[in-house]
């Protein structure tokens, strides 16, 4: 299937938004896309976007479910602002996504549902197919659904079943226009469907009827190139922040030899690592699927007490249920990760949608002075040396770890190149295996005689000889470890633990700032999956010929030891962020530095565009200089739209 | 312990509860299971009692003390592990069972114990109890029952009975209250047993039995508490009227009890005794004198089926406890969650070494490098 006589243009980077109703398939249509995309070599970013409903009433809009791939011929940071094309299944997904699309972009749209009835569904007075109002757009009316049929009509499939396979057409459609390989589809759809030959047949080939149309058909005049990105040399895969998540908790359970143990309740948009590491139990995995997210947390910490690497993952509302026993792990200085994969807030909010507003929750949320360290992954393929990283922390600190990513880096997508497994750092759990109080038939264990260099207590483990000891969560008194109401020992404690988290800045590496020219006045500086869009919004201010430095927080706490002195370098700090200025709270408070926030709660990722624009104002204040964007802050214009 | 019935049907027996926790080399002592912290309960407390027995008991379990494991939550019991030279954590309200699940399923050679009582357990820990008494991972729940709430001074608990009048509710409690037996039978637990604080040979020989036992045993004690609910359990302690009060539950014995029959057919048993009843299906009190001997209920701790002890747990006085019966309600054997884990892990990972490094690495970068993958040279 290649080799076609009509007209190629070349493009450097495309953003596609395939959008349809719930049940349409659209997920699956971005994730074969994708994938073929990840196998041609291109650059990649994706955001899937769908409804908390599993199934939403159909043809409604909050029914409307969509992915948007964003690929190129360089490297790239954002699933991208607004669409070049949007792929419409239904009035419902063409009236919901079309806000988003610049004028001239082009729209494919499957003619076959937009009937009375479901034009009246999604709000529609009048079919938009048939008047004006679509002229800005280069629009595509295909009866997408007639033709699949037709394509599947020797399987002898009911006539739903058959429909059912329009999403490959479209996939087929799109693959062609943009010169994707088809075999990886093809290979994929033989592989699920490998029990129901007639709807494996009929995929396949709603999949090559789509590809033949977009050749054949005068309606597609044009067919585009994009080039393989540039890449550094290594072996790729694309990845889901969720996956490289699961795969950096195994990782570190291999690297520090301890078996894993996951004690979790499902939770959107976290349930994606239990069921991944439920399928890894030949690494020694346990995955404990409790009654309720404090039994998950508890049984985590049983399982580290035991001398395993407890786990336990969820999103913000399970935090707030788990916050005693993390405080529970903080006192008993117990290893533990805490996954938080950050959704919309407050209780319920938005289940599917992405939001970092849990880093509040995440340093303060418990009672007393519970300080717990906390890293947050910038991107999906990140989320696995991230997880590597806490586990490093709770085990050599002896403490629970709050690793923290969200749904946009959960469920998005990006191409990851594959760790070299020796390079990956080696933990030693450093279990106590000896008394180490005393000499002689005097000596004894005592559970809170700290290591200098790192504060942690020992961790002896049960089982162990001689070392039997009791912890809880009644403050212990210094070294020996007997409950203790002392006065001066509480506030000593208090201040260890406080202590043992500060130290960790002793071993993460210095904050780096990017700051090309040395000359810039305006720091921007941001933590999480904000990465991307921050980068993306940096480039576009530079591009334009202006000044600014970037940096980025992996580390929240302790921050980096050299935090202060780069914020007090800069006139102006800006500090975006899907939340309402949780970090800027935190940079001021201990830093006395005036950070300017840039806050959206839209459920969304930051979009580059604006984002270029609120830092460009900050530069052209600290500047003393109007600011001329000019294309570069708009959204990018392609020639062929 | 007690016959498998599995082993009766010529099935093979359940592995112990202990069985793979390493035996002690020698004889111990009561002393060495006997931490260096002073014992801070009440003066009069029934915990002392308690307490005592599970040091006594300890040495005869004959498991190294440090593969011996008590967490607790909290409450005034809930001290319980500080007392004892194993290992133990003290957590917080009503979460012990999750830690300790965490803990059975983690090791296989860790003797498990939770010391818990009635506020801790039923009410902010209710949740955790039901679901870990259907998983039946393998530990021993002490459920102290005092029938009030002693650390916070005094209020009402999910046991005391409807109407109490206490600091939190002057006009009397309105909550009707559990029956933590009728409870556990209720989320099938494997092992239900109910003991009393004062009775050390009894309390000795059911701890036994359910250390042994293979799941989670549930064992309720009836403990006195003497600033805010004293006297709770007379009536089944009081040598006057514990002969008619107290219902004692032997496996395969006709359950009767109250004043020994000097004569007649029955003589030697008790004058009054259990029977079916017929109008609720469940069982009733009946003068001995007046059934027939094959009438009488003769206890099946092993039935698979709970619902007679369930119906014998019902003759619990929910009120003033006049009435109450004592003993093993139920043992019966089930896989275990804890064991099932394992398995699931251990069938995984057949064929591979555990102590292998290059072998795991050689895995670790053959998973995160599987997929659909392109190299860039």
């Amino acid at each position: 299937m290649s080799g076609s006589a009509k007209q190629v243009k070349q493009l450097d980077r495309v953003i596609i938004r395939f959008a349809g109703d719930s049940g349409d398939g659209m997920q699956l249509t971005g994730d074969r896309f994708t994938q073929e995309t990840a196998a041609f070599g291109n650059d990649l970013v994706t955001l899937p976007n769908f409804p908390a409903e599993i199934r939403a009433p159909q043809g409604t809009l909050p029914g409307v479910s969509s992915f948007q791939v964003h690929f190129a011929d360089h490297d790239i940071l954002t699933a991208g602002d607004a669409p070049d094309v949007l792929v419409a299944m239904n009035p419902a997904a063409l009236r919901a996504n079309l806000g988003d699309l610049h004028k001239g972009a082009t729209i494919i749209v499957d003619t076959h549902d937009f009937t009375a009835r479901n034009l009246t569904k999604a709000g529609y007075q009048e079919n938009p197919l048939e008047g004006d109002s679509l002229d800005a757009y280069a629009l595509h009316t295909v009866d997408l659904t007639g033709m699949t049929i037709e394509a599947v009509k020797e399987f002898g499939l009911s006539r739903k079943d058959a429909s059912r396979a329009k999403n490959m057409f479209a996939l087929g459609l799109l693959s062609w226009m943009y010169g994707r390989p088809t075999d990886p589809t093809t290979s994929f759809l033989a592989k699920r469907f490998a029990k129901v030959p007639d709807i494996r047949d009929a995929n396949v080939a709603a999949f090559k009827a789509g590809w033949n149309f977009g050749e054949t058909t005068e309606a597609f005049a044009v067919q585009y190139e994009i080039k393989p990105a540039v890449m550094p040399p290594g072996t790729y895969r694309n990845i889901t922040g969720n996956l490289a998540l699961a795969y950096g908790l195994v990782a570190g359970s291999v690297q520090s030899g301890l078996p894993l143990f996951l004690g979790t309740y499902p939770i959107t948009p976290a349930s994606d690592i239990l069921h991944e590491l439920s399928k890894h139990k030949s690494f020694g995995v346990t995955t404990f699927q409790a009654e309720d997210e404090i039994a998950g947390v508890g049984a985590a910490i049983g399982a580290s007490y035991a001398g395993h690497l407890g786990v336990t993952s969820t999103s913000g509302p399970g935090v707030a249920l788990k916050s005693e026993a993390i405080g529970l792990a903080v006192m008993t200085e117990l290893p533990l990760v805490v996954v938080d994969v950050q959704r919309g807030g407050p209780s319920t909010g938005l289940p599917t949608k992405t939001e970092q507003a849990d880093l509040l929750q995440a340093m303060f949320g418990r009672n007393g002075e519970a300080p717990v360290p906390i890293v947050a992954p910038q991107s999906p393929g990140d989320c696995f040396a991230a997880a590597v990283e806490a586990t490093r922390i709770a085990v050599t600190y002896r403490t629970p770890v709050l690793l923290l990513s969200d749904g946009y880096l959960a469920n998005g997508s990006e191409p990851w190149r594959v760790p070299i497994v020796d390079e990956l750092p080696v933990i030693d759990p450093d279990f106590a295996t000896e008394k180490n109080h005393g000499s002689g038939d005097g000596a004894e264990f005592w559970p809170y005689l700290r290591d200098e260099a790192t504060l942690a207590r020992p961790w002896a483990i049960p089982g162990t000889p001689g070392l039997e000891h009791r912890i809880g969560g009644l403050e212990k008194g210094d070294g020996h470890g007997n409950i203790s109401y002392d006065p001066a020992n509480h506030d000593f404690m208090v201040r260890t633990r406080q202590a043992k988290v500060d130290r960790i800045a002793d071993t993460i590496p210095l904050i780096e700032v990017d700051d090309p020219s040395g000359e810039a006045k305006v720091l921007v500086i941001g933590w999480g999956s904000t990465y991307g869009p921050i980068g993306a919004g940096v480039r576009r201010v530079r591009k334009a010929g202006y000044q600014v430095a970037q940096a980025h927080l992996r580390h929240l706490n302790p921050f980096p030891s050299n935090l202060g002195e780069v914020l007090k370098r800069y006139d102006k700090v800006l500090v975006p962020e899907m939340n309402l200025g949780q970090l800027s709270l935190l940079l001021r408070g201990k830093y006395l530095v005036d950070a300017v926030g840039y806050n959206h709660v839209r459920g969304l990722p930051l979009k580059a565009t604006e984002l270029a624009h609120a830092i460009g104002e900050l530069v052209g204040q600290a500047e003393g200089i109007d600011i001329e964007l000019g294309v570069w802050g708009e959204p990018t214009q392609k020639e062929h739209i | 312990m007690t016959t498998s019935p599995l082993t009766e049907l010529g099935l093979p027996a359940m592995r112990s509860g202990t069985e793979q926790v390493p035996a002690a080399d020698g004889p111990q002592t009561s002393k060495e299971f006997t931490s260096d912290q002073e014992v801070r309960w009440c003066p009069g407390c029934g915990d002392y009692a308690v307490l005592k027995a599970v040091q006594s008991f300890l040495p005869d379990l004959g498991l190294r003390r440090e593969n011996i494991v008590f967490v607790s939550g909290i409450g005034c019991s809930s001290r319980f592990p500080y007392y004892l030279d194993t290992y133990g954590m003290h957590s917080i309200h009503g979460r012990a069972p999750t830690i300790a699940t965490g803990i059975a399923t983690a090791r296989e050679d860790l003797s498990v114990w939770v010391v818990t009582g009635d506020g801790d357990a039923l009410s902010i820990g209710g949740n955790h109890l039901i679901h870990t008494l259907r998983r039946n991972v393998n530990m021993t729940i002490l459920l102290f029952n005092n029938r009030i709430y002693g650390l916070t001074k005094g209020q009402y608990s999910p046991t005391s009975e409807t109407g109490k009048v206490t600091k939190s509710t002057p006009m009397g409690s309105l909550d009707h209250p559990f029956n933590p037996v009728s409870l556990a039978l209720g989320a099938e637990a494997t092992f239900v047993a109910r003991t009393i604080d004062s009775d050390r040979k009894h309390l000795t020989a059911v701890l036994a039995a359910a250390a042994a036992h293979r799941g989670t045993s549930l064992v309720e004690i009836y403990q006195n508490c003497p600033i805010f609910n004293d006297g709770a359990f007379d009536a089944i302690k009081s040598p006057e009227t514990k002969a008619d009060a107290l219902i004692p539950l032997v496996h395969g014995e006709p359950v009767t009890f109250g004043a020994t029959l000097e004569d007649g057919p029955s003589a030697g048993k008790g004058a009054k005794c259990l029977v079916r009843d017929e109008a609720t299906g469940g069982v009733k009190i009946a003068a001995t004198a007046d059934v027939a001997a094959t009438d009488i209920v003769v206890h099946d701790a092993h039935s698979a089926d709970p619902t007679l002890a369930f119906a014998i747990s019902r003759l619990t006085d929910s009120g003033y406890l006049n009435t109450s019966p004592i003993g093993i309600f139920r043992q019966v054997e089930r896989p275990t969650y804890d064991d099932q884990a394992r398995e699931q892990v251990a069938t995984s990972r057949s064929g591979v070494s555990d102590n292998d490094t290059a072998d795991q690495s050689a895995r670790l970068a053959a998973l995160i490098g599987g997929g659909d993958t392109w190299t860039i040279l």
